[in-house]
């Protein structure tokens, strides 16, 4: 698994990324009330504002971490969105992504990168 | 700008966990670690416990009340000692200056402003009133919630015997306690004016209580929404009449048409005229029809193709008690109750219905 500045996680298996947020981007958010995703097919680029995120207090943006199509999405999110809160970094993942180039992942932070990135 | 205030309860705050946020030039505890959910949830059930020194508190000699009809709509000379009421600042175009609540008490009337408008106020009503004084050395407590008087009775036995919009002056371990039975959150309970040096005692007297939490400005704002309450700078402003906020009932009979101090206050004509005539928007309450909350600046239209917002949402996200957004709206007066509407949310024409206010049923004891 490698992290986002974004305070997304990504985890690749052959050319499919699947994307969450971290436990850390879950807790600023707080109570995650609504969530909407991307259709299945959409090609996305990286940076692409894909997803959005509410809790009680705001709204904001998920961004697409890599080029790619997006292939499946967690559709008991859009139900459950309190999920995110509980299990970010499992059941709660968000969507999952086809990549031409895997290898983009590695500019991305290891677990230790990102934990002094937000100062853990 | 200066550096954000901080509350004389700060530390302890900080101790329970409490984020800060800046807001009206102070830094807020926007949640502990409950969370708004938790936070706004418990204080529907049980009793929350809120730091609001952030408020502008205000002392007028009791003779002002005459001056203070100048100013606001409420009927102030018939206000009785002991008693407190909701009143608004107007100007001339009658749009609204601030909200306020005034307390008549024995010796002076007292008043409590928002945070953002305090210097406004205070600057406003020495134009006009001789010894206007504002209170420094005071925070504000509230407690709110169905077991708000179970919570403070034992330490303010007065407490039981208050009820809604009730004002006494009460004694605790020596300290003067300045007690209203009153809120902002839709529930029954109380504004405690503290001594800022007695303030933490007293907060401290209370949390052990295992109904009472610590409650931030988070759930604060998602209480008063299902509440139905309006809040100044949002769904209040100096371009929104009292008639369109949907507030006739804070301005008193005997100010209105036929009452014996009819007018005389700042934008009476346009007022009084619009509660004979009827304003061109009214605020309303709105029910999201997806899960999608419609956030403050939303615009709602009549139709998924109409070209023109019908009118704008001034309040909105989720109510936890509800399960469900909810929303307040300016809306154009014709606009029918049961007119399906539509808010543009992201681009997206979401779909919403009007919604008596308040969301919830309040606990007031009345």
């Amino acid at each position: 698994m490698k992290y986002t500045e974004d305070h997304e996680w990504v985890l690749a298996d052959g050319d499919i990324v699947t994307v969450g947020i971290t436990e850390h981007a879950a807790t600023q958010l707080g109570d995650v009330v609504f969530i909407e995703l991307p259709e299945v097919e959409t090609m996305v680029a990286k940076g692409d504002e894909i997803v959005v995120i509410e809790s009680v207090k705001a709204a904001s943006d998920i961004v697409a971490p890599l080029d790619g199509e997006i292939v499946e999405v967690n559709d008991a999110l859009a139900d459950t969105p309190g999920m995110v809160n509980e299990d970010p970094l499992g059941t709660a993942w968000f969507f999952k992504i086809k990549v031409e180039d895997p290898g983009a992942l590695d500019e991305y932070m290891t677990e230790d990168e990102y934990k002094d990135h937000i100062g853990e | 700008m200066a550096d954000d205030r901080t509350l004389p309860l700060h530390d302890l705050h900080a101790e329970l966990g409490a984020k800060f946020v800046p807001f009206a030039g102070w830094s807020m505890p926007v949640q502990y670690s409950a969370g708004v959910m938790a936070e706004h949830l418990w204080c529907r059930e049980k009793a929350g416990l809120f730091d609001v020194s952030h408020m502008g508190q205000v002392l007028l000699p009791p003779d002002a009340d005459t001056a203070l009809e100048g100013l606001v709509p409420a009927d102030i000379l018939g206000l009785a000692t002991g008693r407190q009421r909701y009143g608004l600042f107007t100007n001339a175009a009658g749009g609204i200056l601030d909200d306020l609540m005034i307390a008549r008490r024995d010796g002076d009337l007292f008043l409590v402003v928002n945070a953002a408008r305090a210097d406004h106020d205070i600057a406003h009503l020495r134009a006009r009133i001789d010894g206007v004084t504002p209170v420094t050395d005071r925070a504000l407590l509230a407690l709110q919630g169905p077991m708000a008087e179970a919570a403070l009775a034992p330490i303010l036995p007065i407490a039981a015997e208050m009820r809604f919009m009730d004002v006494r002056v009460a004694d605790w371990a020596g300290a003067e306690i300045w007690l209203s039975r009153s809120g902002y959150t839709g529930e029954d309970g109380f504004e405690i004016s503290v001594p800022v040096d007695r303030a933490e005692g007293f907060a401290r007297a209370l949390l052990p209580n295992d109904r009472v939490a610590p409650i931030g400005l988070g759930a604060r704002d998602s209480l008063r929404l299902e509440a139905g309450l309006p809040l100044f700078g949002q769904d209040l402003g100096e371009d929104t009449t009292p008639v369109e906020a949907g507030l006739i009932w804070a301005i008193g009979t005997a100010r209105r048409a036929g009452g014996d101090r009819a007018g005389g206050f700042p934008g009476a004509d346009v007022i009084l005229e619009q509660i004979a005539r009827g304003a061109p928007r009214k605020r309303v309450g709105l029910l999201p029809q997806t899960r999608a909350p419609m956030r403050a600046g939303v615009a709602i239209f009549e139709s998924e193709t109409a070209t023109a917002p019908t009118g704008t949402v001034t309040s909105g996200g989720f109510g936890p008690s509800l399960g469900a957004p909810v929303a307040m709206a300016l809306v154009a007066a014709e606009t029918p109750e049961d007119a399906p509407l539509f808010g543009d949310v992201r681009g997206k024409r979401l779909p919403a219905r009007i919604a008596s206010l308040p969301f919830i049923r309040p606990t007031y004891k009345r």
